[in-house]
């Protein structure tokens, strides 16, 4: 039987950190559910048993049914039939497998029906699923959103909808509309209270909303009439069962396409607000979106896994020039070098989703208690760790999916170009990663605050701190050396104070500080696992190094007056 | 309205990867080479099973197994995915059983059990490839039996309405409640496990390993989760005839093991007549078929 769990050890390794410890402390509330529900762990040691048993379901189900259904899925994709979406018969089987199997509402409390995981186990089913097949991730990933409602909705709205979403409805994030992509401020989807029905009534137009059919809705809409800005957006739960929103098209994708991106008309949709009016953009979406982004980074990395087993698999087999092709060290180092971003990516993710974990646990005890000081200390450090490395870890996972599929069809040569082959589907899945949920471009928007003040220079210092065996120490004054020279483009840019200067070097700052922190965590893994990453990390850092080296060049001997060049407008 | 369920279930050698060590020079299995499984056909037969609960709410599905200790594995599995209590029929006196007496062991643990409207149980076992247990056991119990059964399409008034695979196509029968089916490998294939239930009963332990327990907070702990305990029969506590278990009661004798490759040949149809029948037995006894 297939299982991607087992066959994808990596995953307990990350699963093993001895940060899930604190991480298990705060979500399970010192165990207060052990004897109200029959599924709670008693201890640690309980509970990390139970991810990785839920985990070996999830690979199973990957490995199994999703997986497989996967080319049938993208081949048939979904319709749209008055007004409504019709998954491909490949996804309804998919769905009726991870809602008997009890995997919706993963992260959400066992008061409404969830299984209380942290992100980090949550992430590491949607990194196998995304694996598995990606277009699917974002049908089952959209409970995410539940996660939204859960922090910001009354609690008369999570009992009615989070239940629903635990017993297995799906979801959506209704944002974008045709003149608001990356521009969210530009929503103009209209909501009016209507004193007759007593709710919101929504009316408009949203564009490429995936599982836009979803049976709950979360909706960006602007309630303050003749308001232009962020500031008058707030959020709305809108449920299939009101009617009101009917489907208008879906659109013919690239990739993904076993999701259906759907074109939306509100006509009089009954909504509720959720949260505070004029919070929705500024408040919640930011929210939403951080969540969302976590996830993408997540999909990446499954991606690449799958690129990586695809690539592999190929170069043993395929036999050119009297032996299997994997022998030329044109395509050993192509496959390394998949393997080494896949590892380090990876790595960088549940780093991540570690930092998530940690604040948003203390974030929702924070609701039912006072924080002591030092656990608003640490609330406060995590917390921007988490908003740091959010956006470091969407961009480069999903851009090292992109590179990786790449590859992995050059590996496949002709071959990989024919439809016959897993490789062709699992590169056009790729290339939304690194646009949806915020392009690369806007990550670097996000990211470049925390690298022009010092935040990534606290961690890596700390990083460094870090002891490693002696067969690293070489590695180790590698990415010293990378982290110092980063520091020096980093001075560079701020010494010149010259924004133009700036914006057009953030996205080679952004690399250059992603690949110092990747190098270091694979160090950490391969000093921990050295027959697990040892390999990964020396390929790695090598590439990083590079990389970095190409970066500061740049910077280095950039003259201000050539930004005339780079001026299109 | 409910039915009360009770499903047959193995833990068999996984003989579908079957390396070279699969025997022994003796010609019996080599367990320690094969992985312990759930028979797959009984995992369609559960299958069923949860579907008859899923539509009558109200249903219970009771799950037994015979076999060592060991064999609660499959019973856990089967909690994973929706059984609501199991039993282990273990005992030294019960092995080395044949069918006959294996058929007989069941019965009498299924009386034990008590009420019942419907006994599932798969088609056959990877292992010995019978498929005579399920009949034997409707059989020993005067029950009617559907055999070869892929789907259940309709439960009421009593009777149970079910597709069954036959040579060539399907067959539609209709049988009165209680009754046995065997269920084919053609048949739905079974549910994953559910996360909260593998949470819930990944604890589970026979009576007997509850009883001998001696750490006070683990006794108090499953004394507070009675759903955790596994019952466990002996041959003492299913009235079991010494003579009709285990090695005394199975009259089969394995003569020899052979690696046979199988060729077609020409098939013939027989039909139910008593003369057709005696020429078959005719022939299968002239050809050291039986005998």
């Amino acid at each position: 039987m297939a299982n991607y769990y087992s066959e994808t050890p990596e995953l307990k390794f990350h699963l093993g950190h001895p940060l899930m410890k604190r991480i298990i402390e705060l979500k399970e509330r010192d165990f207060a559910d052990k004897d109200n529900f029959d599924y709670a762990p008693q201890n640690v040691e309980d509970a990390l048993d139970n991810y990785d048993r839920v985990l070996d379901i999830v690979g199973e189900i990957c490995g199994e049914i999703i997986g497989p259904n996967a080319e049938g899925v993208d081949h048939d994709g979904p319709k749209c039939e008055n007004g409504r979406v019709a998954y491909a018969p490949g996804t309804d089987v998919n769905l009726d497998a991870t809602r008997k199997a009890g995997l919706m509402g993963m992260a959400m409390p066992r008061r409404f029906g969830g299984l209380n995981f942290p992100i980090v186990p949550y992430i590491m089913a949607a990194d196998m699923v995304s694996s598995a097949d990606a277009g699917f991730e974002n049908l089952w990933g959209l409970q995410d959103c539940a996660e939204t409602l859960y922090e910001f909705g009354n609690e008369d709205q999570k009992q009615r909808f989070l239940t629903r979403v635990c017993a297995g409805e799906t979801m959506s994030m209704d944002l974008t509309e045709p003149d608001a992509g990356s521009d969210l401020q530009s929503v103009m989807l209209k909501a009016t209270y209507s004193e007759a029905d007593g709710c919101w009534l929504l009316n408009g137009v949203k564009r490429f909303i995936t599982n836009g059919d979803a049976d709950i809705h979360l909706v960006l809409a602007r309630s303050e009439e003749g308001t232009r800005d962020g500031r008058g957006l707030s959020m709305f739960i809108y449920d299939k069962r009101q009617g009101g929103v009917d489907v208008r098209r879906i659109e013919n994708k690239m990739g993904i396409k076993g999701s259906p991106t759907c074109e939306l008309v509100y006509k009089n949709a009954k909504a509720e607000l959720c949260g505070d009016r004029k919070m929705g953009l500024i408040k919640y979406v930011m929210a939403l979106m951080n969540g969302a982004r976590l996830g993408i980074a997540a999909q990446g990395v499954g991606i690449s896994q799958a690129a990586y087993n695809e690539a592999l698999a190929y170069a043993k087999d395929r036999k050119q020039f009297g032996k299997a092709i994997i022998e030329f060290p044109a395509v050993a180092d192509m496959l390394s070098t998949i393997k080494a971003k896949l590892d380090a990516s990876r790595a960088l993710l549940y780093e991540t989703a570690r930092f998530v974990d940690v604040y948003k646990a203390l974030d929702d005890i924070s609701k039912e208690r006072k924080l002591t000081p030092e656990e608003r200390k640490e609330q406060k450090l995590f917390s921007k760790l988490a908003d740091a490395f959010t956006p470091l870890a969407k961009g480069m996972g999903s851009e090292f999916a992109n590179q990786n599929t790449y590859d992995c069809i050059q590996i496949h040569g002709g071959s990989g170009f024919m439809k016959e082959y897993k490789c062709e589907r699992i590169y056009r899945d790729a290339r939304i990663t690194s646009i949806y949920e915020g392009t690369t471009q806007l990550q670097v928007v996000a990211a470049i605050r925390y690298i022009t003040s010092g935040a990534y220079a606290a961690k890596i210092s700390e990083y460094d701190q870090m002891p490693v065996a002696p067969e690293f120490e070489d590695f180790k004054v590698k990415l010293k050396a990378m982290a110092d020279k980063t520091q020096m483009a980093v001075n560079q840019v701020n010494d010149s104070k010259n924004q133009e200067f700036h914006d057009l070097v953030a996205r080679r700052l952004y690399e250059m500080t992603a690949y110092t922190v990747m190098g270091y965590l694979i160090l950490q893994d391969a000093n921990k696992a050295p027959e697990m990453f040892a390999t990964s990390a020396r390929v790695f850092i090598r590439y990083a190094e590079a990389e970095v080296e190409k970066h500061i060049t740049f910077i280095r001997k950039f003259q201000e007056e050539s930004l005339a060049d780079y001026r299109k407008a | 309205m409910g039915y009360k369920i009770i499903v047959l279930a193995k833990q068999v050698p996984d003989t579908r990867n079957v390396g070279s060590d699969a025997m022994t020079p003796e010609g019996t299995v080599n367990r320690a080479a094969l992985p312990a499984v759930f028979n797959p056909e009984d995992l369609n037969a559960l299958e069923q099973a949860l579907r008859i609960k899923d539509a009558n709410p109200g249903s219970t599905i009771t799950m037994l197994t015979m076999g060592l200790p060991k064999a609660t594995e499959v019973l856990r599995e089967g909690l994973f995915r929706g059984v609501d209590s199991t039993v282990l029929l273990t005992d030294r006196a019960l092995g080395g059983a044949d069918t006959l007496a294996t058929s007989y062991s069941l019965a009498q643990a299924i009386k034990k059990i008590g009420a019942y409207d419907i006994i599932l149980c798969g088609r056959q076992a990877i292992d010995g490839d019978t498929a005579q247990v399920g009949p034997q056991v409707a059989e020993k119990l005067g029950l009617p039996q559907v055999t070869y059964t892929e789907e259940i399409l309709s439960i009421s008034n009593g009777k149970v309405v079910a597709k069954r695979h036959i040579d060539g196509g399907v067959e539609t029968v209709e049988a009165p409640m209680p009754l046995v089916l065997t269920v084919n490998g053609s048949a739905a294939p079974c549910r994953t496990r559910n996360a909260k239930l593998v949470m819930k009963f990944k604890g589970a332990k026979t009576t007997t390993e509850i009883a001998a327990l001696t750490d006070e907070a683990e006794k108090a702990f499953y004394a507070q989760r009675p759903y955790l305990a596994i019952s466990q029969y002996g041959a003492a506590d299913i009235d079991a005839d010494p003579a009709q278990i285990g090695k005394a009661g199975s009259p089969t004798n394995v003569k020899a093991v052979k690696s046979i490759v199988f060729t077609a040949k020409e098939s013939k149809t027989f039909s139910s007549s008593d003369d057709d029948i005696d020429s078959l037995m005719a022939e299968l006894i002239a050809s050291n078929t039986i005998g």
